[in-house]
């Protein structure tokens, strides 16, 4: 009789960090087939064109950067607060508070050309990481638990933005719900022409290796893995815990933010309702893809972004509604879950006579 | 001033402050037994939306409400089960797991409703639950025509809360739910089974919240949106915290969460003040929050909350 036993395993081999998100995909993928198959599409048909789509010429390609920039700086946010179990649900709201702040000063006159991409950063930045700070305080003041105040959090600062885009922000002529355009000379420059590659995306790029050094090479991203791992032994070793989570949930907010700064002053140019199509709740999927480490966001990001445009172009061409999407990213969260597990146990076959 | 408030303060209002309460009422319990089992069930917003989404369509098709319920229980039974699977089972964490959950039913909604409905200029609907006046007690003058004239889940809602009381704190299950929640371990040596105790408050809770999503599509609203729970499930959360765990004390925290609900209805609809509705969709979510913030600190959760249970490992 063979029998199958979970055993605890005390290292992770190499590869398996290599292969444990792609077998959760895969997994995934065989999950949904049967969505797939229910919509009465050819599944090879359809996934050919779900993930094809967004790569089958130099344009479109072009195009999944600019949809993944965003999605990695809601992975990095969430791979930050994580790994501190800082558990920011927020990163959709801090998002809008980026994409505000950077409206608000993208649209200033006055303010010297040169100094407006600096300034929309930094504001995107500061307003997103403040907001994620009040879940934050609640948590380490109050003991509130911080997932259900980010996400609450993600719903008030939702209302106040369509207050400003239905009030003080309405376009006057065309009664729009939509925010001022931002000035012209304040529009992220584009790097590659007749594209929309914007200075955003290349931010993004280059925010994985700086969020990577953080945590691995600074005393703030030590601290930061050590109160996650063990809030009591860091407590015994002088980290303070409450400050270490205000500087997480600075940076992660921060990091947030600045998708929405992306957002305005790359691609749209004002702020309107249906800004974030959910880029926050991505990167939670994101993170977890990625196992928490930055410099996996960038693949696991570019992936959703795939999944998010070619599910357009499926949809037209099958049927099949694009909200596979979505069904792919909470499965995705949910089978690279289980497949986490075998980075701490591993399954023995053993024989028995 | 004066004038405003009496406009507000109608008999119409505490009625409609009621029927709010009702999901949120169904939603609370069964979050509350999920977390006093030592699972917290962050689950609650997806299911709640495939429920309302399932019920809605079984509604439809059917033509009978009550197949509606009894599906969108269904729905939520299973959900309940996939979180047990996730959190009991594997002993994954309760956080990611929910969450997981949440996202993966709320893409199936959408993806389920779109199929099966297509994309309708006008979106299909149903009859909902009509009103049942109780006889007598709904001739009481103010007191009938608040409580004694709803749908039969409102009714339903009103029994829920002293049998939740009376099973969790009164019955040997309920005994064994408590201790599974508190000390898996003591639990475990009485002879009680943790996993199974803790697979059945998830699916008892996943029923219930499939009775509020389904509340919402059938009786508040006669159509499925997709922005029909719109955080309602959170909010819940929120709840049984504010609630300290208390199936009582949780409805009294619904009750005010909807009064304030009701609240805000009424002054977006009122012309005197001149505030964007915005900032009135946005006060009950301040005020849960406030409100978790006064209570957090003395608030003393399920001991086991969050952490798995693996006999061999103390």
């Amino acid at each position: 009789m063979i029998r199958m036993r979970l055993e605890r395993r005390d290292s992770t081999p190499a590869w398996l960090n290599l292969a444990l998100p792609v077998l959760a995909v895969l997994a995934t993928l065989v999950l949904c087939s049967g969505l797939v198959a229910m919509a009465g599409a050819n599944v090879w048909t359809a996934y050919s064109k779900l993930f094809l789509s967004a790569l089958d010429s130099r344009s479109h390609i072009v195009e999944t950067f600019v949809k993944a920039a965003p999605l990695i700086f809601t992975g990095l946010a969430v791979a930050v607060a994580f790994r501190a179990k800082f558990w920011n649900i927020g990163a959709e709201g801090q998002l809008l508070a980026g994409a505000m702040a950077a409206a608000f000063i993208g649209g200033r006159e006055g303010l010297p050309a040169w100094s407006m991409a600096p300034l929309m950063i930094m504001a995107g930045g500061l307003a997103g990481g403040l907001w994620a700070c009040v879940p934050a305080i609640l948590k380490t003041r109050y003991k509130v638990d911080d997932v259900v105040t980010s996400l609450l959090l993600n719903f008030v600062i939702f209302y106040a933005m369509t207050a400003l885009l239905d009030g003080p922000w309405k376009d006057p002529l065309s009664g729009y719900p939509d925010s001022p355009d931002i000035r012209m000379d304040a529009e992220f420059p584009i790097l590659l022409e007749r594209t929309r590659l914007h200075l955003g995306v290349l931010l993004a790029l280059l925010a994985a290796p700086a969020v990577w050094w953080i945590m691995r090479r600074t005393s703030l991203g030590f601290a930061i893995r050590a109160v996650g791992e063990n809030p009591v032994a860091s407590r015994y070793a002088g980290i303070g815990t409450g400050a270490v989570i205000m500087m997480t949930a600075l940076l992660s907010g921060a990091l947030a933010g600045l998708a929405g700064v992306g957002e305005v002053a790359g691609l749209h140019f004002q702020v309107m309702s249906g800004i974030s199509p959910g880029y926050g709740y991505t990167g939670i999927v994101i993170a977890m893809l990625a196992r928490l480490n930055p410099i996996g966001v960038v693949p696991a990001a570019l992936f959703f972004a795939v999944i998010v445009t070619g599910a357009e172009s499926m949809s037209r061409a099958t049927g099949v509604p694009v909200f596979l999407a979505e069904v792919i990213q909470g499965a995705a969260l949910l089978t690279m879950l289980v497949a986490l597990l075998f980075t701490s146990y591993r399954v023995r076959i053993a024989r028995h006579g | 001033m004066d004038e405003i408030l009496a406009q507000i303060f109608q008999i119409g209002f505490f009625a409609a402050m009621i029927r709010i309460a009702t999901p949120l009422i169904f939603a609370t319990i069964g979050e509350l037994f999920a977390e006093r089992a030592g699972v917290l069930n962050l689950g609650i917003e997806g299911i709640m939306l495939l429920s309302a989404m399932v019920g809605f369509s079984a509604a439809y098709f059917s033509g009978s409400l009550w197949f509606g319920i009894a599906a969108a229980m269904a729905a939520g039974v299973l959900s309940g089960m996939l979180m047990g699977l996730l959190t009991v089972t594997l002993g994954l964490s309760q956080h990611v797991s929910g969450i997981g959950v949440t996202l993966l039913n709320s893409g199936l909604a959408f993806f389920l409703y779109r199929l099966i409905f297509g994309q309708p200029s006008m979106p299909p609907n149903i009859v909902a639950f009509k009103p049942v006046a109780i006889p007598l007690l709904s001739e009481i003058p103010v007191i009938g025509p608040i409580l004694f004239n709803h749908h039969a889940l409102v009714y339903a809602a009103f029994i829920l809360v002293p049998l939740a009381a009376f099973i969790l704190f009164r019955t040997p299950w309920g005994l064994n739910l408590r201790t599974v929640g508190e000390n898996p371990h003591a639990a475990d040596g009485a002879g009680v089974n943790v996993a199974a105790t803790r697979y059945q408050a998830l699916m008892l809770s996943g029923a219930l919240m499939g009775v509020a999503g389904a509340f919402l599509s059938m009786a508040q609203f006669n159509a499925f949106t997709f922005g029909v729970i719109s955080g309602r499930g959170w909010v819940c959360i929120a709840l049984v915290v504010f609630g300290q765990w208390s199936p009582w004390r949780a409805a009294g925290g619904a009750l005010l969460f909807a009064l304030i609900d009701a609240l805000q209805l009424r002054l977006q609809a009122n012309s005197y003040i001149d505030v964007p509705y915005q900032v009135f969709l946005m006060m009950p979510f301040v005020l849960t929050i406030v409100g978790m913030a006064l209570v957090s600190r003395n608030a003393r959760a399920p001991a086991a909350l969050l952490m798995p249970f693996r006999k061999e490992e103390r």
